[in-house]
This record gives C-alpha cells, structure tokens and sequence, in this order.
C-alpha cells in the first residue's frame, strides 16, 4: 500500500469548507478515473463527514490522497477533529441515531457508500475517520 | 451571502439550484420560499435540482422540509432534475424523500402541479402516485 502524490489537507472551520471538500474529493476522483456513480458515493459520504467534523468535532481537517494496492488506484479521505469524540460508537453508527438536530443518516450512511471505513474515536479524545473508495 | 433566486411563473413558483449549496444557503431558500409562497399566494413550487451533482443528508432534509412547509402553506412542491448517480446514491445512503414529489424535467413537474391542481379544485381524490417515473426508481444495481 503506497501513498501517491500526496497529500492535500483542508481545514474545515466553516460551512464553505463542506463545499471546499466536496470540490477537491471530486476533482480527486475525477484524476483517479472513478466512475460517476462512484465518484458521486465518495463526494457524498465526504460531505457527510465533513458536515459532522464541523458540527459535533468543533471543526478539524480532511486530508485527501490518492493511492494504490498494486491493481487499483484508491481515494483515501481522512478526517480528524479534537472535539469530543463519541461515546457509544455502536450507538452512533445506527441508522437514524443522532444525538443534535440531523437525520442520523451521516456516519451509517457514509460508510454504506464507500469500500473501506475507520473511525478511531472515544470521549473527550476527538474522532478521526478513514474512509477508501477504489476504482473498479 | 448569495441568494438562490425564485421566478414566479403564473401561481407556480420555479427554484434552479445552480450552485454547490452551501447548508447556510439552503436553510435562506427554505425561509424565502416561505415567505414567497405565502406573500404570492402560490400553489405550487418546482425545484430543479439538475446542476446538483450530489444531494446528502443535509440538502436532502432541506427538500422535504420545503415539501412540508409549503404544504402546510397550501402549496405542493415537487423536485424535479435529479441526476441517476444521485438517485442512487440517495437510496444508498438511506434517504427516502419521504412526501416530496418528483419528476424528471421541469416540464413534467410543472404539468403534475397542474394537473393535481385541477384535480383538487374540482374536487378529485388527489392522486398520489403520478405517472411520472420518479428518478429514485432506477435500477439500483449499478453500483
């Protein structure tokens, strides 16, 4: 597992970073030949996350890269905040859970639209999320 | 900030969402559409939502949140231009559009809106199911 051309970091402190990382995930995408359908699943479990990162993490970043198995090329998308963390991941991950105002859809959703996923995360130590789509 | 402009055609207003909506943006259109269905006294909304090449959790509660208001407004909304690798990925994420309305073109919903229109005022069952194809309808196997 290799990491390409590096590494391309956005903060996400507001609410036109959401778009920011929907913008460089996509052109992302794009480079590494996705097709729509897949491109579209990565952007919108991107969004999701990075909506989370800045609503319940207090802000934090996505690091976005390309990378490769040997047989496929990958988008790796990483999210990290130092906000506090969850609780109940078990909780968390079920579908229409939400502990504010949102439809619960974000965390469970996000990880039925990609291939890989990881979240590393507990109370008061902030959550950092992993997510891979490889092309096809 | 920017604001997503509303036309009025007839008693029909006509939203086309040609940005990469910002949530902040969204929530303004919810209000304004409000205001404008009640201050033109409008019973129908489209939105057209062609130009969006993603709709998640967010913009998605933001439709039918729109549907719902402007119902309890005596308006009906339908949301009408959505892309097939949107659809999908809508499904997948578990979003259904629950109460919202759709068709394929603007043109399409604009004829739905009339014809349930007709329907209401002389005094037909509402019908629910329209003939349009909704766009959630597409095979979900091309994943």
């Amino acid at each position: 597992m290799t990491t390409g051309d590096g590494v391309e970091v956005l903060p996400i402190v507001a609410d036109e970073d959401v778009v920011r990382v929907r913008q460089l995930v996509r052109s992302v995408a794009v480079a590494a030949k996705l097709s729509l359908i897949d491109q579209t699943k990565l952007v919108t479990a991107a969004s999701e996350l990075a909506r989370n990162t800045l609503v319940y993490g207090g802000g934090g970043r996505a690091e976005v890269s390309t990378v490769s198995n040997g047989r496929r090329t990958g988008i790796r998308v990483h999210f990290a905040d130092d906000g506090p963390g969850i609780a109940d991941l078990d909780l968390a991950m079920t579908d229409g859970y939400t502990s504010g105002s949102g439809l619960g859809l974000g965390l469970s959703g996000a990880r039925r639209l990609v291939d890989e996923f990881e979240i590393d995360t507990a109370a008061g130590a902030g959550t950092r999320i992993t997510l891979t789509k490889w092309s096809r | 900030m920017d604001r997503i402009p509303i036309l009025t055609l007839g008693d029909i207003l006509l939203v086309s969402i040609q940005v990469d909506l910002e949530d902040q943006l969204a929530l303004r259109l919810q209000e304004d559409l409000s205001d404008r269905i009640v201050a033109t006294g409008a019973h129908g909304v489209v939105i057209d939502i062609s130009a969006l090449d993603i709709v998640d959790s967010f913009i998605g509660r933001m439709l039918s949140t729109i549907a719902s208001i402007s119902r309890v407004l005596d308006a009906e909304t339908v949301v009408v231009g959505m892309r097939p690798a949107v659809a999908i990925t809508l499904v997948e994420l578990g979003l259904s559009l629950k109460g919202v309305r759709t068709a394929l073109t603007v043109e399409h919903g604009l004829r739905l809106l009339r014809g349930a229109r007709a329907a209401e005022l002389i005094g037909l069952p509402d019908d629910d199911e329209p003939a349009e194809p909704a766009p959630a309808g597409e095979p979900a196997a091309a994943s």
